[in-house]
């Protein structure tokens, strides 16, 4: 796994912006809903994460991280 | 595995209010991220408008206080007067800087006051339920214009970037759009432009962001996001307008 995102379950409102401009198409919603009765995004193909970091960037609710595996390339 | 991305300092860790895919996050996120890169978050005294950010004040971690409807630029000028060494910008909507606040605004840019505003524009009144605003397109759908707006009527959008580059104390204007990555990145270089522009003491700047209001405009989010795309920006182009620095 070279990268992977966390998104805060509870803040984030289902608008599917980050799953639309996944270049890999590696985010879907979740079956389950949280608190507020969103489907929240989740990082489904882990292995296709490459930690570009566009999912953050069209988050408008800032419930994105990315991480990198340092010594990965 | 080492963190890369995650919420700037000057954003507090709450939840926003916002309705789902709205572009005001977005431009939150964008402008605590210049304020911790040019490190002036302890000096920075933001002013919020009346509109959707009129929470602004809990979402950012600098000083942020409230001005009167249409009012952020007449109290942005007080407080940068009265404190000249403080970063002073403003934060407000379409409704609030080109309708019922546009006599300050002009005047604000016509001194030439040393502030920047951030301008974000989504062609109607989000908060009080997508009514028409003076930035609603030429046969825009919205609660108050159903058959569409129509200039016999209503009149015609307001382009307030160049309306302001008319006058000689507004110094950077430029109008930029958060409907993708690359549009959010040179969202970020304006707004930094802007700030360093107040920085340098070289005097009033703009940033208008043409932003998405999927709620008052009854679409989805990415609907919305298109929309932006093939509709909004048509009429709004986006680009530098007045560069004086």
């Amino acid at each position: 796994m070279k990268a992977t995102i966390r998104v805060n379950s509870e803040r984030c409102k289902g608008c599917g912006l980050c799953i639309e401009f996944c270049p890999r198409q590696c985010i879907f919603f979740s079956k389950q809903f949280n608190k507020s009765g969103y489907h929240w995004a989740v990082l489904e193909k882990e292995n296709d994460c490459t930690g570009c970091g566009l999912c953050f960037m069209m988050c408008p609710d800032i419930c994105i991280e990315t991480y990198k595996n340092k010594g990965i390339r | 595995m080492g963190k890369m991305l995650s919420r700037p300092k000057s954003l507090k860790n709450v939840a926003l209010s916002y309705c789902p895919g709205c572009g005001h996050g977005i431009v939150h996120r964008i402008i605590a991220e210049c304020i911790d890169e040019l490190s002036i978050r302890e000096k920075t005294i933001a002013v919020a408008p009346v509109g959707c950010a009129v929470f602004a004040y809990d979402y950012f971690n600098f000083d942020v206080t409230e001005a009167p409807h249409g009012r952020p630029p007449a109290v942005a000028t007080g407080i940068k007067r009265t404190n000249p060494d403080k970063f002073v910008f403003t934060y407000q909507g379409d409704g609030d800087i080109a309708a019922i606040g546009m006599a300050e605004t002009m005047h604000a840019a016509n001194r030439g006051e040393n502030i920047s505003i951030i301008f974000v524009n989504n062609a109607n009144y989000g908060m009080t339920g997508g009514q028409m605003a003076p930035t609603t397109l030429i046969g825009q759908v919205t609660d108050t214009t159903p058959f569409g707006r129509n200039s016999k009527k209503e009149g015609y959008p307001i382009k307030l970037c160049e309306l302001l580059s008319v006058l000689e104390g507004s110094i950077y204007l430029e109008r930029v759009s958060i409907h993708n990555p690359k549009n959010i990145i040179n969202t970020r270089k304006a707004i930094k432009k802007a700030f360093q522009c107040q920085i340098d003491g070289k005097g009033f700047s703009m940033i208008e962001v043409i932003s998405n209001c999927p709620v008052g405009w009854s679409m989805s989010p990415l609907e919305s996001i298109k929309w932006v795309k093939e509709v909004f920006i048509k009429s709004f182009p986006l680009g530098v307008v007045c560069d004086k620095r």
